[in-house]
């Protein structure tokens, strides 16, 4: 029981914690900023779809995740350039989707 | 009257997510883990950074099976969404009949996978199942364990068989939810059989096309018990599709990191097209 709650079994990095710990905290800004000024801020972007805060939120996560891979698998360059360009994507979907 | 709201309600939804943080999210949090290292057992892992996700990016094992995955779920959505609606189209709208068609068409669906695939392996040996035995007896060469084309015939045939009636099932809801005023008003304007199809049965079944091509899409995408057990992914690797790769890295390599950057590429990709057709239904309901 002890090694079932110690939570070795999920086999922690602080690397994945840190990474968790940021969508967490992700999740947490977007609450207090919809506690602020409530009603997801609607909005129709210039791909054509009415987003709220939280599709462009999903929208910049998963394209990151997409951005990741793709610098994974097809340059051989650092992956803090795939992270930069990631901000960048994250920026602009946030500012115009 | 104002509305009165009440956030407290939102604790009622608590259990519920206990529930998917226990059956999907911690499990999703362990995978990821896994992903980024290597373990040789006995709980001991090694940090490895992104060397699995290369690895199984530039890997020419990972780009065949997935290609392999997507030709399969193409192919069977270009024969059970066309095949599913014009069956539907066939079926009467009303009458003793309805209740014999629906339940014959559910049927396939109530069988569990495994048993469709043990099913379709007895009916496609070619010396004593009934389809192998009679393709060879017309002169057709046929043997699944042994050419690759024969086992992609089966394991299509096998989910068109399984899987065609969910899209009928849904195109048949669409058809009857249409008024029959516009069936009259197509019929004042002599209005062709095609032109009833084109501009009134189709536009109308829209959204449960949409969903039977997501249902469908996704299901497809993750098969695996059915051609496990007609195939094995076999022969050679010829229906091995990513989720059969996925098993055998993990439990026949025991390479958990690899397959633990699999299964989260895998996942990734099915939550992008789940997004993509999310976004199109919701768009249609906008419209």
């Amino acid at each position: 029981m002890a090694h079932w709650l110690d939570l070795t079994w999920m086999a922690w990095t602080w690397q994945t914690a840190t990474f968790f710990l940021v969508i967490f905290a992700l999740l947490c800004a977007m609450t207090i900023w919809e506690w602020a000024s409530p009603g997801g801020g609607p909005r129709h972007g210039i791909l054509g779809l009415d987003t709220t805060r939280g599709d462009r939120l999903f929208i910049s996560l998963l394209g990151s995740a997409f951005i990741h891979l793709g610098w994974l698998g097809l340059t051989d360059m650092p992956l803090w350039g795939g992270t930069i360009l990631s901000l960048i994507c994250a920026y602009a979907v946030f500012r115009w989707v | 009257m104002t509305k009165t709201w009440n956030n407290r309600a939102w604790f009622l939804v608590l259990p519920v997510l206990l529930l998917v943080a226990f059956n999907a999210i911690i499990p999703l949090m362990t995978v990821v883990n896994y992903s980024v290292q290597e373990t040789f057992g006995n709980n001991l892992f090694f940090f490895e950074g992104v060397k699995w996700y290369e690895d199984v990016l530039t890997s020419e094992r990972f780009h065949d099976s997935l290609f392999r995955q997507f030709l399969f779920t193409g192919i069977i959505l270009l024969i059970e969404v066309p095949l599913g609606v014009a069956i539907a189209l066939t079926m009467p709208r009303s009458g003793p009949w309805v209740s014999v068609c629906l339940v014959l068409m559910a049927l396939p669906l109530l069988i569990p996978w495994n048993v469709v695939g043990a099913m379709w392996n007895i009916m496609a040996l070619p010396d004593i199942g009934l389809l192998g035995y009679g393709l060879n007896a017309l002169g057709i060469p046929y043997n699944f364990t042994r050419q690759p084309i024969s086992a992609w015939f089966t394991v299509v045939l096998m989910d068109v068989w399984h899987w065609t009636s969910l899209v009928v099932l849904l195109a048949y809801a669409g058809l009857r939810s249409i008024p029959e005023a516009y069936y009259q008003a197509a019929k004042i304007d002599g209005a062709s059989r095609w032109s009833v199809f084109r501009y009134i049965q189709l536009p109308k079944m829209n959204r449960v096309l949409t969903i039977a091509v997501l249902l469908r899409f996704m299901d497809s995408f993750m098969i695996y018990t059915e051609p496990f057990v007609l195939t094995g992914g076999g022969p050679g690797n010829a229906t091995t599709f990513l989720s059969i790769d996925l098993v055998k890295a993990a439990l026949g390599e025991f390479n958990l990191g690899i397959a633990a950057a699999m299964s989260i590429i895998y996942f990734l990709m099915t939550l992008l097209v789940s997004w993509i057709f999310y976004t199109l239904m919701t768009r249609g309901d906008e419209q």
